[in-house]
Order: C-alpha cells, then sequence, then structure tokens
C-alpha cells in the first residue's frame, strides 16, 4: 500500500508548480490554468489524507471545491472575455494602467 | 449502507434563507418592471432593516451539526455587514444612474455576496468559512468588473480574481494540512485534538496555520497579503468600494477571530507576537504610502490597509477586552468609512469622477455642508476626539497595552500620528485653497440619509461610546 506521505509530497509538488505558474506565467489563462492546479492538488491531499484517516470529511469537501472551481471558472473566463473586447489582450503586462 | 436522516434545524438560517430569496426576486423585479428603477434599492432598504431587527431577536443557536453556530458574535458582526449592505443601497441610486450600471443584477449579487459573509460569519467549520467566503469573493468579483466598458473596472475586476483566487487556493490547501492533521475540519474539533495529542508543535500543523492566516489576511486587506487593495479600490465603481471596504473586512475578521480563539487557543502566546507584526507592517504600508498618493480612492484603500493594521490590534491579544475593542473599532470604521466615500459619491458627476486630491480644493467655500462632513469623517479616522475614531483606537491600545504589547502600541501610537499628515492634507485643500472650477452636487433622498446616518454614528458614537461597548462586550464568544 502506498504510504500517505507520498501522496502529501504529490499534492505539495503540485501546489508548488501551481503557486510557480501564477508568480512567473503573464498569460492570463496559464496563470488561472495554474490556479486550478492548485485547488487539485488540495483536493488530492483531501482525498488521500480522508481514506487514511477513514473519514468522509475530506471527500465530501472536495466535492464542494471542485463545484466553487467551475463557478471560479465561469467567472474568470467571462472578465477575461470582457478585458479580450476592450483590450484586445490576455496578458498582465499589457493591463498595468492602475498603479501608484 | 442506511444512512438515518434528519432535517436540521432551519430557523438560525432564516435570515441567509430570506436574503437568497430577496436576492432571487430583485432579478425577476427588474425583469417584469423595468421602468421602476426605484422600486429595487427600496426593497433592498425594507429587506436590511428588517433582517436587521430579525438579527437582533434571534437567540443563540447551533444547527447542521456544528456547522453553522448563531452566537451574539455572529449577530454582531452580521449587523455590521447588513448596515454596510445598507449605507451603499442608499448611496448607490445616484451614482448608478450616473454611470449607467444595469441595476437589477448589481443589488441581487450584493445581496448575495452578504449571504456569503454572514455565512462565514456564523460558520463552525472550515467546509463552510470556504464556502461562505467564496460566495462572498465570486459575487464581488462580478460587482468591480460591473462597467464592462471601463477598462480601470476591467483590470480591477481581473486582478481582484487572480489574486483572490490564489489566496484562496493558499488557505484550502492550509485546510487541508489541518485536516490531515487533526483529522476533523470542526473548529472545535481541531482544538480539542490539538490539545489531546499534544502536536501544537508538528511543522505540518503549522504550515497549515500559516497558509490559512494568510488566506484570511488577504481578505482583511493585510500587510504582506495587501497588493491587490489599492488598484481594485481604484479600479472599481465607487459605491462598490465603499462597500468593500466596510462589509468583507468585518466579515474578515470576524472568521478570523472565530478561527484564532476557537481553533487555536491554546497557541495564542505563538500567534499573538506574529499578529503584532503583521498589524505593524500593515500600519507602515497603509500609512506612510497613503502620503504620495494624488487619488482620493487609493488613499483611502492604503487607510483601510491602515485601520486593518490597528483592528488586528485588539485580535493578537485573544483576551475579550481585545475582541471587544476589535469589534466596535470594526462597527465605528464602518460609520466613518462610509460617510468618507458618501462625500466622494456626492461630487461625482457625469464624465468627472473628482477623484483626485487636487478636485477639493475650495470645497468649503462652495459648499460648507459637504467640506464639514468630510472634515468630521477624517478627524475621525484620524482619530482626534471627540469623534468615535478616537474611542475605537483608544479602546484596541488599551488593550494591546494590557496584554503586555508596549512596543507595538508605542510604535501603533506613531504610525497612527503619521496618517494626520495625509488626512489632514485633503482638509488643508478644502479649506484653505482656492476653488478653480464649480462644484455640482446632487442631493438625493439616499446620500442625505447615509450622510446623516454616518454623521450621527460618527459624533454619536464620540460622545456617547457606552451603548456600543457594552453591545461589543456582550457580544463575545462563550470560551
Amino acid at each position: 500500500m502506498i504510504p500517505l506521505s507520498w501522496y502529501m509530497v504529490l499534492a505539495t509538488i503540485l501546489f508548488s508548480i501551481g503557486i510557480y505558474g501564477v508568480l512567473v506565467r503573464r498569460n492570463i489563462i496559464i496563470m488561472f490554468l495554474s490556479i486550478e492546479l492548485m485547488l487539485n492538488a488540495v483536493n488530492l491531499n483531501l482525498v488521500a489524507m480522508s481514506h487514511y484517516l477513514d473519514s468522509l470529511r475530506g471527500q465530501s469537501f472536495t466535492f464542494f471545491i471542485i463545484t466553487v472551481a467551475a463557478a471560479e471558472a465561469a467567472i474568470g473566463l467571462g472578465l477575461v472575455i470582457v478585458l479580450f473586447r476592450n483590450k484586445k489582450t490576455v496578458y498582465v503586462d499589457h493591463i498595468n494602467e492602475l498603479k501608484g | 449502507m442506511n444512512i438515518p436522516f434528519t432535517l436540521p434545524a432551519l430557523g438560525p438560517i432564516m435570515p441567509e434563507m430570506l436574503l437568497v430569496c430577496m436576492a432571487i426576486i430583485l432579478v425577476a423585479v427588474d425583469l417584469l418592471f423595468p421602468r421602476k428603477k426605484e422600486l429595487l434599492s427600496q426593497l433592498v432598504v425594507l429587506t436590511t432593516i428588517g433582517l436587521i431587527v430579525m438579527l437582533f431577536k434571534q437567540t443563540p443557536a447551533v444547527t447542521f451539526g456544528t456547522m453553522f453556530i448563531v452566537d451574539p458574535y455572529a449577530i454582531f458582526f452580521k449587523i455590521i455587514c447588513l448596515f454596510g449592505l445598507l449605507m451603499t443601497t442608499l448611496l448607490s441610486g445616484q451614482y448608478l444612474k450616473i454611470e449607467k450600471i444595469n441595476q437589477g443584477e448589481y443589488y441581487s449579487l450584493m445581496l448575495f455576496s452578504v449571504v456569503g459573509m454572514m455565512t462565514m460569519i456564523s460558520a463552525g467549520d472550515l467546509i463552510v468559512v470556504y464556502l461562505g467566503l467564496e460566495l462572498m469573493a465570486l459575487s464581488i468579483y462580478c460587482l468591480v468588473g460591473l462597467l464592462k466598458n471601463d477598462w480601470r473596472a476591467n483590470e480591477a475586476s481581473l486582478k481582484y480574481f487572480l489574486m483572490g483566487a490564489f489566496s484562496s487556493a493558499l488557505l484550502l490547501f492550509g485546510i487541508s494540512l489541518l485536516y490531515g492533521m487533526t483529522g476533523t475540519t470542526d473548529l472545535a474539533g481541531i482544538a480539542q485534538y490539538c490539545l489531546e495529542a499534544d502536536i501544537l508543535t508538528n511543522p505540518a500543523l503549522l504550515t497549515g496555520f500559516a497558509l490559512v492566516l494568510s488566506g484570511f489576511c488577504f481578505k482583511v486587506g493585510a500587510a504582506p497579503f495587501h497588493f491587490w487593495t489599492p488598484d481594485i479600490y481604484h479600479g472599481a465603481p465607487t459605491t462598490i468600494t465603499s462597500f468593500m471596504s466596510v462589509a468583507p473586512k468585518a466579515a474578515g475578521f470576524a472568521v478570523l477571530g472565530r478561527f484564532l480563539i476557537m481553533a487555536f487557543p491554546e497557541s495564542q502566546d505563538q500567534w499573538g507576537p506574529i499578529i503584532a507584526i503583521i498589524a505593524l507592517l500593515s500600519m507602515a504600508v497603509g500609512n506612510i504610502i497613503a502620503i504620495s498618493q494624488q487619488n482620493v480612492k487609493r488613499m483611502l484603500a492604503y487607510s483601510s490597509i491602515a485601520h486593518a493594521g490597528y483592528a488586528l490590534l485588539g485580535l493578537l491579544t485573544g483576551t475579550s477586552d481585545g475582541y471587544s475593542a476589535t469589534m466596535s473599532y470594526l462597527y465605528i470604521y464602518a460609520f466613518m468609512n462610509m460617510g468618507a466615500f458618501a462625500v466622494v459619491i456626492l461630487l461625482c458627476t457625469k464624465g468627472h469622477r473628482r477623484e483626485s486630491l487636487t478636485d477639493y480644493k475650495g470645497l468649503a467655500k462652495s459648499n460648507p455642508g459637504a467640506a464639514l462632513l468630510m472634515l468630521i469623517f477624517l478627524f475621525s479616522l484620524t482619530g482626534i476626539p471627540p469623534t468615535a475614531g478616537f474611542i475605537g483606537k483608544f479602546y484596541l491600545l488599551k488593550a494591546a497595552l494590557a496584554a503586555g504589547y508596549t512596543w507595538t502600541v508605542i510604535l501603533a501610537v506613531i504610525f497612527s500620528a503619521i496618517s494626520a499628515y495625509f488626512y489632514l492634507r485633503l482638509i488643508r485643500y478644502m479649506y484653505m485653497e482656492e476653488a478653480p472650477q464649480q462644484f455640482v452636487t446632487h442631493y438625493s433622498p439616499g446620500i442625505i440619509a447615509a450622510l446623516a446616518i454616518s454623521a450621527i454614528g460618527v459624533i454619536g458614537i464620540g460622545i456617547f461610546p457606552g451603548t456600543l461597548l457594552n453591545w461589543a462586550a456582550r457580544s463575545l464568544i462563550v470560551f
């Protein structure tokens, strides 16, 4: 049987890749994908822990996270479309007019 | 497998359910009566007042297992959120016409975000905290970006969305670690397990705690997680900015306070200093960068970062005095900040938002009333007696001093003195400079009501603080 720590290490690696993606990439869609990767690392963590702890809370929490992530995707992509209509860009370097 | 199912008591979540129904009705009303725009704001005002009365009469209860807690602490914060909603609605009528925002979804989204806040305030479980938080945040992302053709609103909403989703992911990873270490997501259960198993120094648990803390600090806009605040406050429609600076912040503090005191009561001596550092950093960043701002909304954004720092002073003590000081401070902050934004909205005209500091030159000559009100609110934000801001800050500093954070208090007073510079600079512009142009103001009934309520609140609490302080002291979490 695969020990829990392996799952946790995998989840941490996925989460770190997600953080790296958000901080380094400049395309909003890719940044958004990286955030989804972070959420899925959390899901993996929760499901693995739920199995090892023999408790259902983690699994039910995962369903909530998946649902909220779907809503988040809808809103996020909607915002990207609105931005693209106005400015014809999806790069965060080009949206820098609010500063000070 | 046959799991017995019993319907949990629905009485305690009645206010939230009513608010959801109202949010849906508003969309329908907007669709069915497109000509009667005033009907929407009137409905929202009536609902909010009704719910505030209902909350005052609500009896403490726990439902859905221990997931949803209605205690005096929750009721206190829910009333702050509903008050923020009420004031924003009063301010909105005129502003929505100027900016041509569609009203149905505006009010409906605002109600949904308040439902989210009320849910997270009452949450006794991290799952419910997350769901409430996301309902609040997702509605506000839309509200910020409601001006579809305004590039500033587009930029602000996207920035807010990306950073908000990122911070939610951090929060979630923290929750998953806490769950893995303690086997539960119930706040009281976490505390109990930590005590029994003696794992308070476990590195994974501490990492989880730190991640959850940073997620909450993002929501209340405390440094070093404050980067989104100025841009989003600047780009969002001004009414939404005023809403965001009061209601979500109060909800964030409510859930942070509950998390610290219910899940980690034993390690107060460890998280106390961490929060002291966050508080000092927020005050430093907020007050010092605000000096160089030329835009009123950005200045108020940095001031809100600083005020988040002050409010944290009460939480870090972990004592009942500190908690009641933070609670009353958030209430006072709602009055004075709403008042300041009300004046900004009052001066806003079609095609000219009047957001620059220099736009306020000579306001006192042409509009002595508006200038006097702004003066009162800015004095209160600075913390000058006899305004409410002074009372709030005084009790926060007193609580932190009593808990032994002497240096934190000394630095807080210094930063508070620095803040006087940029608040008083605006007053100097209003009173001591000549007006380059004429001011056009529209005193709609809503704005008059909002200005009157905030002015009465700021001065009334400043002179008679007893009622509010007693109410806050009675509304603590029962340990």
